[in-house]
This record gives structure tokens, sequence and C-alpha cells, in this order.
């Protein structure tokens, strides 16, 4: 274990390197990031094993993993913003055909207008595509989750892909000291892959991706649910692992200063760590604030969700993506399902922020704090708050 | 859907795979038929353009003679009988079911 200075680009490109996967798939256009041109670079040194197919789309690059893990290669992308949407329909394949690709994803915002900056709408886009996703907060803990990701999504009984986000520029782009791991100790943590399945075995000739209408769809789809329920029980399992090897623990979710908060903020990604800040500074005045940092979105953690959540009065819910639904973002709607009808139920207020890229720091989240200590103490607070927006 | 048992999710294979070659045998084609092509054997001048016009190999062949149509696997195109050269043609075609009607 050393500790080196990196962006998050490097640190996910290290990763990768020394995960050296057998197959890596990718296309460099704008917004592609720089984790696979760093990679393409360990690859022209000699660095990694690694088959690296130049494809002429995000769409390919998702096909080419598809056809390379369908081949009992253990498949890499990675990509951001509207390349992630460009592979939209393939990922639906890679996940239905319980292939155990992995894929880190910067996010950045979709167009239109343009814009390149960070928010959450492009991996919200394919939250129902069938992939694990990861959240992470910081390098740190993109680099962890890669490394991890591996593991899960191998997982017997879970082969699903896993996709691990991490902020666009504010991770991506900015340089943090991070522990890394020596190569040998990330290979015997990984293991090696042996597919049950190959494409290239002519021994035992198999189909992937047939047809299957109304009579057999339906029976596909319901196995994917039980899949999901199976990496639920495999991320923690894994992260026991990795906290054995590096000492850094990872759950479902990271609570913070949870013990008799009453309003709590929940969310995803690098504003969960600018709100830590937020919350040292509230406690300092004796304001009772907790912070919940969602690692798993989905599979959605919906029992260990209830169960953290039950009893406290006030939680903010901070969205970096809308859902146009007219009734807040993709995290406050997940919660209220799960909340809905559960005892001690909060009130969940909304907070949609930071869209493409638009600044959110300590102070910002402080006021959010004050917005829902007033909501505790009976002060009228709209569901669903468009924070940092110029009226 | 037909009331035949089909396995559940629990018991078919992972991500929809097809685990065994040569399957399409046990993919009977046939109930897609609309129109059914009937052989009259007088009428047969053996010339065997239905065998190879015939997309599904549903033409059954005996020693060099048609002996008649597989209609397990028939999916009543009709080229049969579009390409039958005998001035009374051996194969027709026939709406499904007419028979019984």
């Amino acid at each position: 274990m050393k500790r080196v200075a990196l962006t998050g680009n490097e640190a996910v490109s290290l990763a990768m390197k020394q995960i050296n996967p057998d197959v890596v798939a990718a296309y460099p256009i704008t917004p592609q990031t720089e984790i696979v041109q760093m990679f393409s670079q360990y690859v022209a040194d000699g660095q990694v094993d690694t088959e690296f197919i130049t494809v002429e789309s995000e769409h390919s690059a998702m096909s080419a993993s598809i056809g390379a893990s369908a081949s009992g290669a253990r498949a890499m992308t990675a990509t951001s913003a509207n390349g992630l949407a460009l592979m939209w329909e393939v990922m639906y394949i890679a996940a239905s055909s319980r292939l155990p690709i992995i894929m880190p994803v910067v996010n950045r915002a979709l167009s239109a207008p343009i814009n390149i900056h960070c928010d959450h709408s492009d991996a919200m886009g394919a939250r129902d595509s069938g992939w694990i996703q990861l959240f992470s907060e910081n390098s740190q803990e993109a680099y962890d989750n890669v490394i991890q990701a591996i593991r899960i999504a191998e997982s017997a009984n879970v082969l699903l892909p896993v996709m691990v986000n991490l902020d666009g520029f504010i991770i991506s782009h900015a340089v943090e000291n991070i522990d890394v791991l020596d190569d040998e100790k990330v290979q015997d943590f990984i293991g090696s892959y042996t597919a049950d399945y190959s494409l290239l075995d002519k021994d035992n000739p198999i189909t992937f991706g047939p047809l299957a209408l109304q009579d057999y769809y339906f029976e596909a789809k319901r196995q994917q649910v039980e899949a999901m329920k199976y990496a639920h029980k495999a991320i923690p399992e894994v992260a026991r692992e990795y906290e054995k090897l590096t000492g850094r623990g990872y759950g479902y979710f990271t609570p913070y200063r949870m013990e008799d908060a009453e309003v709590v903020i929940i969310g995803l990604g690098s504003t969960m760590g600018t709100a830590q800040v937020a919350v040292d500074e509230l406690r300092k005045e004796g304001n009772k604030v907790g912070l919940l940092k969602l690692r798993v979105f989905r599979p959605f953690p919906k029992e260990e969700l209830a169960r953290m959540l039950a009893g406290i009065p006030v939680v903010g819910v901070m969205d970096r993506a809308d859902t146009f639904s007219g009734n807040g973002g993709p995290l406050f709607a997940d919660l209220n399902t799960v909340l809905y009808g559960g005892e001690e139920r909060p009130e969940l207020y909304n907070f949609i922020y930071g869209l493409g890229g638009r600044d959110i720091n300590v102070s910002n989240l402080m006021e959010i704090y004050r917005y829902l200590l007033n909501a505790r103490d009976g002060q009228t607070l709209n569901r669903v708050n468009y924070f940092g927006v110029r009226e | 859907m037909t009331k035949e048992e089909k396995p559940g999710w629990k018991s078919i294979p992972r991500g929809g795979l097809i685990l065994d070659a040569g399957n399409a045998t046990q993919y009977r084609t046939g109930g897609w038929r609309v129109k059914r092509p009937v052989w009259n054997e007088d009428n047969c001048i053996h010339c065997l353009f239905c065998w190879v016009y015939c997309p599904d190999i549903s033409i059954t062949v005996e020693d060099g003679k048609m002996t008649g149509i597989d209609y397990d696997y028939c999916k009543g195109c009709g080229i049969c009988a579009e390409v039958c050269p005998s001035k009374k043609k051996a194969i027709v075609m026939e709406s499904e079911g007419q028979e019984e009607r």
C-alpha cells in the first residue's frame, strides 16, 4: 500500500491497470474521459495484457464489451454523459444477458443545452437498465469501488454489470492523496475469472441473446430481479473482505453523526463530503443534524434505509438530476416508496441541486439544513425545491 | 399462449441462454401457418422443385420421390405451390382448418 496524489481519472485508470482486464473497448469522443486515454497508454507501454478495442461509438463500445464478456473475458469500458446515453440500448442487453462488465462513469450533465459539467442525469437515465450502480464521494472511493465491483459483478448468482459513478470534474479532475494497493494485492483480491459459459467453447455450443417472446421473456426478467437480490447480499460481503485488506470499510451507505439527529440529509457523490463539513459546523451550534451518504443506488437498500431513517423527524433528499415527473428527483421518489407505510416515517423534502455543474458549497448546504431545521420546527417548506437556481 | 406446462424462472437457464445446440427441431413452427399446402400425388411429376425451394426443409422425399409435406415445420409460405411446374398443380394452398368446416 502506498499513498499517491492522483486525479479521480488517474485513480480509476490505475485500478483498471491493476485489474488487468482481458478486454477494454472504448471510443474517444467528447465527452469521453481521460480514464480510457490513460488506460490506452498502459496498453501501449505493455503494462497490461489487455486487448484494447477502438470502436466507432459508445454504442459499439458496450456492444464489444458484451461480445467479449459473452466469450468469457473480463471486460471493462468507461464513459460519461451523452456517451452513456448512446449506450443505453445495449446496457439493457449486458444486464439481461447477465454479463459482469465493469464500467466507471464520470457523471456529467446530458445535453441540451450543451454542458460537460457534473450532474447525475447520465447515471439516472440508466438506472432501470438492470446495472448495479455504486456512487463514490472522492477518488479513494472511486478507486476502491472499481476494484470491489469486479468481485460483486462476478459473484455466483449475481453476474450483473456494475457501473461505478464518480462526479465529473469534482472527482475526475481534482487531485487527491489516496491509498493504492500493490498490483499483486489487487490481483489476489479479484482472483481469476472463469465464465460458466463462453461463446468460444466449441465443445459446448450455446446461444446468447436468443428470441424470447410472450412465453419466456418475463421469466428472464424475473431472474434479473433475483440476481439483484443476490447483489444486495454480495455487496457487503465483498466490502468486508476489502476492509480486511485495506482497513477501509464500505456499506450500502455511510452514516455521519446520525446519533440523536433530528434533521438528516441523504444524497450521492461528492456533495456528501461537502455536507460533512456543514454538519460539523451546525453541530458546533448545537443543531441535531446528520448525514447519510448513499453508496449503493441499485440495488436500492430499501430495508436498511427504512430502518436507518425511521424516527428521524425531517429528511432532506439531495438529487443532482430531475425526473421531470413534477414530483422531484429519482432518489426522492425511491425514498418515498421505501418509507411509505413504514412506522415513524420522516417528513421528506427534496432538493434538486447542482445541475450542469452549478457549484454547491458548505454554506449552501448549511442553508439547506437550516430550511430543514425550520421545517422540523413547523415552518412550511415545499416538498420539492430547486436549490441554487435563479428565479 | 398454449396450455403446455413450461419451466418457470427458477429452472430456465440464466440470462435467456440456450444451452443445447441443434434445438431448432424442438420449435414446431407449423403453428405459424395460415394457409397449408395440400399435395395431390396424382398430379405430381416428382421434379422436386418444391423440395429445392422449400425454406423449411418441409418437403419429405424418399428414393428421389416426393412423399408428402411435414406440417410440423411448414410455415405455409406457399413457395412450393408457386414453383410447382405441373400443368395441373400438384400442390395447392388451402386455408388452415378449411376441411373441418
